[in-house]
């Protein structure tokens, strides 16, 4: 009995860690992932003929993703034509930039010019 | 919107605000008359109703408009917009009297890719009509601002810039204007300066008697900006064209029919062959209706226009492939 109990500490403590491990990992998740709403960090949504978030901050040197999730396509187009234009992106088709110097970068879609975004790179 | 009939010009019981909420449901044809500035309008059951001495009579040009066939889309809303559209061409085929020729008001195309214009291409040849006049959506000059569009569609009408041009058939003059290049961020459809000196130039040495007919792919008036369907320049245009007798604006672009009447002016948008969009802010945004399955055809369709010479009336019908 003793002994049973005794391994049973050890199965409870195992679990603990464990779940610890677990917690961990699923919060290191969570923040990679952003606000916890499915999107990765430096994402930008479309949806709905708009840009989510409107504003996105990030660092110099992150990459930023936008992905179409309307069965629209969407181009993105840098205003000041400061960094390359996408191809058309069709439905759940993703562009990537990599943010280079800080500074207010705005961006519309060719297509639908209505759409249009900021992108603050920091340092 | 309200069930009063507040115009009836022809006491037919049924004005255009009725018509409208009509099309919402019935899916029927339309036949739509202008004369004198004034707008008439009477379903097909109604024309049937009264006999054929109703209809325009013999009319000295009818020509077709097809818009939206967004060839390479596949989605929920319509996931065949090709059978579709060759239904649409079945339909003109089998007009007892052809028209004389067709006007594609835009979006051939889902993403312009060449296959998709080579589908387009490849139904359109079942197409008894074969003299067919273009002007691009946005969907058509994806990525090459329109390149491959004007190398297959405007070379034989020595088109202009982006690809405008004008010509002239039975003393009536048509005008094909392009609004869906260089768009400016947080803007509209958009004509350019260059366009609108060409177009100034264009109509300065005609009558006023000769009817115009303008189409674009983008609404020319404001149906509903915050949705981006309007131009912003487009009131320049119509500044040139305000001395005519009888100007008649063709539009696509939002898949549904809406018509208004400014003085001389007629402006009409007709049905998409491929999906039909939601009204005017009635949706999240104006993004590709879902309907079922057997209401799609009587969302689709196409518009027959029809001159007679002497009258400044132009009778413009929408019939569904329903």
């Amino acid at each position: 009995m003793h002994t049973l109990i005794a391994k049973s500490k050890t199965v409870r403590i195992l679990f603990a860690i464990s779940f610890l491990f677990l917690t961990h990992f699923t919060l290191g998740q969570a923040e990679k992932e952003g606000a916890g709403d499915g999107t990765k960090k430096n994402q930008i949504v479309i949806k709905d003929f708009h840009f989510t978030p409107q504003t996105l901050t990030v660092k110099s040197g992150e990459k930023i993703t936008w992905i179409n999730r309307d069965e629209e396509p969407h181009l993105v187009v840098s205003v000041e034509k400061q960094f390359k234009k996408s191809p058309p992106l069709d439905t759940d088709q993703e562009f990537t930039i990599t943010a280079s110097a800080p500074g207010t970068y705005t961006y519309f879609c060719s297509i639908h010019p209505k759409m249009t975004g900021t992108i603050l790179v920091e340092k | 919107m309200s069930d009063y009939i507040s115009h009836d010009h022809e006491d037919d019981g049924i004005d255009r605000r009725g018509f409208l909420h009509c099309m919402a449901w019935a899916g029927t044809g339309l036949l739509w008359t202008i004369s004198g500035g004034v707008l008439a309008s009477r379903t097909l059951a109604q024309i049937a109703k009264a006999g054929e001495d109703s209809l325009p009579s013999a009319t000295d040009l009818s020509f077709l408009q097809i818009s939206d066939s967004h060839i390479g889309f596949s989605k929920e809303a319509n996931k065949d917009v090709t059978a579709t559209f060759k239904i649409a061409l079945d339909r003109i085929n089998a007009m007892p009297t052809p028209p004389a020729f067709l006007i594609h008001t835009g979006d051939l195309t889902q993403l312009s890719k060449p296959e998709e214009f080579d589908t387009f291409d490849e139904v359109l040849k079942s197409c008894q009509t074969k003299d067919i006049f273009y002007v691009p959506g946005e969907h058509d000059v994806l990525g090459d601002d329109g390149k491959l569009y004007r190398e297959r569609y405007t070379k034989r009408v020595e088109a202009k810039g982006a690809g405008w041009y004008s010509f002239n058939k039975n003393g009536v003059h048509f005008i094909g204007l392009v609004n869906v290049v260089n768009l400016q961020a947080g803007g509209l459809g958009q004509l350019g300066d260059d366009q609108l000196e060409w177009l100034e130039a264009d109509v300065k040495d005609l009558g006023t008697s000769t009817p115009i007919v303008v189409f674009a792919h983008i609404p020319l008036w404001a149906v509903y900006p915050q949705w981006g369907w309007g131009t912003s320049d487009s009131e320049r245009a119509l500044g040139y064209l305000k001395r005519f007798g009888s100007v008649t604006v063709l539009n696509g672009h939002i898949h549904q029919v809406l018509q208004k009447v400014e003085g001389n002016v007629t402006f009409h948008t007709a049905m998409s062959t491929a999906f039909p969009q939601p009204a005017p802010g009635t949706a999240p945004s104006p993004g590709p209706m879902k309907v079922p399955a057997e209401k799609l055809r009587s969302m689709l369709g196409l518009t027959s226009v029809q001159y007679k010479q002497g009258k400044s009336a132009l009778a413009v019908v929408d019939s569904t492939l329903s």
